[in-house]
């Protein structure tokens, strides 16, 4: 390791990777904060010489995008709190399975992120739509249709199916690490298996969680296929905001102005979740 | 009645037989180890006692109580594992409190019974530390304390020392031997090692290829091998042919060929004499230095004998000088052939 530091060859060898960082992440991340502070007239266009602060007062002042950001993040958080009840017995009963099992549930876990977001959002649009398969089954039981489609029910339902590998694997990792006889300890010494999952099990896999939890709300935060194509019109998330405001207002300053500001509570609300969590279980489970 | 009894205890995977049709009586405070070698059903025997493996056949009684098919929470028992399975989550204190806080023991009795086993494993001034910050000899300890303090009627052990390295396992194993002394507790040890199970024992089960061959005390045991296999997997043992003389006492055959008995003869048991004399004439091959003894494999008509003699300070013989191999008649052990097929 020291060789490659003090030689420089380090650096070289990272050089690469380096530059498609800066190239396709820093490089458009500044762009587009240099954007939200231009200032936009609706007949001209950007004026890129000059500079304001629009944008940021309409944000703080304008009712609609508290609206939007605070449903994107209640969405976000269901979506988070659903995949870990779902997501961590799941990867328990996974790591339980025998060997033929195991690797074919674990396939079976992972093959919905070989197909594209769209077209897993299409595929529940016509299940959910209004004569979609669910409310024709409805009807024909001789039930009143129910509008799923277009409601948040749509869009957390299909938020949940594409983010469960996301929790499923790194739970998964860290269950890969327990001693199994430490669950048996546990129930000689007279637990119950309820008392060995709660206080043995799930203290341990607490980092997976917490990596799992941290994957699937900064996806779903900033997710943009599936609300733009199971919420409609009337169900905006902030990243379907920002679309609008680039495409149909062609206002690239607030929808630049609109995903910054999705960037950087993002970040404060994963940072703290993480700062939290770490806190309480980073004593005992080392680094 | 012992205290703790299997009855004709079998365990099938599929068509394995993983233990067959075992027998054993245990009794209050006893010490017995279970030895023999990887595969021999010694582990699925004590995980059947622990109720962490169910049980194809045969029963278990654990003070006159059938524990066959209870669950391991009401068996009771206390197990240490070979991985000690210590909660990496939870200090010291918290990892022996864990089962007195399942029995919902008072706070204070709880307090008071975890200070009292840590100081019988010595453990006090680490209470508040987390396993991975523990020596392995210290977390066996902690393993050993989380087992004790529920006052199990019958303490486990799965190969507790075996991921110790040499000079803390000994240490250790007089350290288990103190402690199950001082509580007086029933103990069943699994071990594969049998200086082990030989030191700290009050009794040996041997066993392989799923069944019991030989249960004794450890000395008994080790003088009396009842077979060819316990004679070398219990001590070292030259494997000699033999027959027996006009009286009918056992005698090696001098002879290269196939006698009717097979001996075993214990290397320390065997005496150098000047060459010449004693019952066997033989060259020095190999020597090797073992501190407290000599150990010198010898070139005789019957094949390669090894000798173990005590260091007495005077110096030791070279390789390929001439010996007189000699010992006494009575110390020949007749070995049955009749062995488990491996």
């Amino acid at each position: 390791m020291s060789v490659l530091r003090d030689t420089g060859r380090g650096y070289l060898l990272s050089a690469p990777a380096l530059a498609l960082f800066f190239g396709l992440l820093v490089l458009p991340l500044a762009l587009t904060l240099v954007l939200s502070f231009n200032v936009f007239d609706y007949e001209i266009g950007v004026k890129g010489g000059e500079w304001t602060l629009a944008q940021y007062a309409n944000l703080l002042t304008d009712s609609y995008f508290y609206e939007i950001f605070l449903r994107t993040f209640w969405i976000s958080a269901l979506v988070t709190l659903l995949c870990v009840v779902i997501g961590v017995p799941e990867a328990y009963i996974l790591s339980r399975m025998g060997t033929p099992w195991r690797s074919i549930f674990l396939i079976l876990i992972l093959t919905p992120l070989l197909i594209s977001v769209v077209v897993r959002a299409f595929g529940w649009s016509l299940l959910l739509g209004a004569d979609g398969l669910i409310n024709q089954a409805i009807q024909a039981l001789g039930g009143r249709p129910i509008k799923m489609l277009y409601t948040p029910f749509a869009v957390i339902l299909a938020l949940v199916h594409v983010m469960l590998p996301f929790m499923i694997i790194p739970v998964w990792t860290s269950l890969q690490k327990l001693d199994a006889s430490a669950e048996q300890a546990a129930l000689s010494l007279g637990a119950t298996q309820a008392q060995v999952m709660r206080m043995v099990v799930l203290p341990q896999v607490m980092p997976g969680v917490l990596s799992g939890t941290l994957i699937v709300f900064g996806l779903s935060a900033s997710s943009f296929a599936i609300p733009g194509l199971l919420g409609g019109r009337r169900l905006k998330m902030v990243a379907t905001v920002v679309y609008d405001q680039y495409l149909s207002e062609l206002n690239w300053p607030m929808g630049a102005a609109i995903a910054v500001a999705l960037l950087l509570i993002n970040l404060l609300v994963m940072l703290s979740w993480n700062r939290l969590v770490e806190g309480r279980y980073k004593k005992s489970l080392g680094e | 009645m012992a205290f703790l009894q299997l009855q004709a205890l079998c365990k099938r995977y599929g068509p394995i037989d993983a233990v067959v049709a075992t027998d054993l009586s245990v009794e209050q405070g006893e010490f017995v180890s279970l030895l023999g070698p990887s595969g021999c059903g010694k582990t699925t025997t004590l995980q059947m006692i622990a109720g962490f493996v169910d049980v194809s056949a045969g029963r278990i009684l654990l003070d006159g109580r059938d524990i066959t098919h209870a669950k391991p929470a009401s068996r009771g028992l206390g197990v240490v594992f070979q991985s000690y399975a210590l909660f990496p989550h939870m200090t010291v204190r918290d990892n022996v409190a864990f089962g007195l806080k399942m029995r919902k023991v008072s706070a204070a009795d709880i307090e008071r019974r975890v200070s009292r086993v840590l100081e019988l494993v010595r453990l006090t001034p680490h209470a508040e530390r987390y396993p991975r910050e523990l020596s392995g000899g210290q977390r066996q300890r902690v393993a050993l304390a989380r087992a004790l303090v529920i006052e199990p009627p019958v303490l486990l052990l799965d190969e507790p020392l075996s991921n110790l390295d040499a000079n803390l396992r000994e240490e250790m194993q007089f350290e288990i031997r103190r402690i199950q002394r001082e509580v007086g507790i029933t103990t069943l040890m699994v071990t594969h090692d049998q200086a082990e199970a030989l030191s700290i024992s009050d009794r040996v089960v041997v066993m392989q290829a799923g069944r019991i061959t030989q249960i004794d005390e450890p000395y008994h045991l080790y003088e009396h091998p009842r077979t060819r296999f316990i004679s070398g997997f219990v001590g070292k043992a030259n494997l000699l042919r033999g027959d027996r003389d006009a009286s009918g006492a056992a005698q090696v055959r001098h002879e290269p060929g196939d006698g009717e008995l097979v001996l075993s003869l214990r290397p320390e048991k065997i005496d150098l004499v000047p060459a010449g004399t004693g019952r066997l004439q033989g060259r020095v091959v190999m020597r090797y230095f073992l501190g407290s003894q000599w150990l010198y494999r010898i070139e005789t008509p019957i094949g390669e004998i090894t000798v173990v003699r005590r260091n007495d300070g005077d110096a030791p013989m070279n390789e390929g000088f001439a010996v007189g191999l000699d010992w006494p008649s009575d110390l020949l052990r007749v070995l049955s052939v009749d062995e488990v097929p491996a």
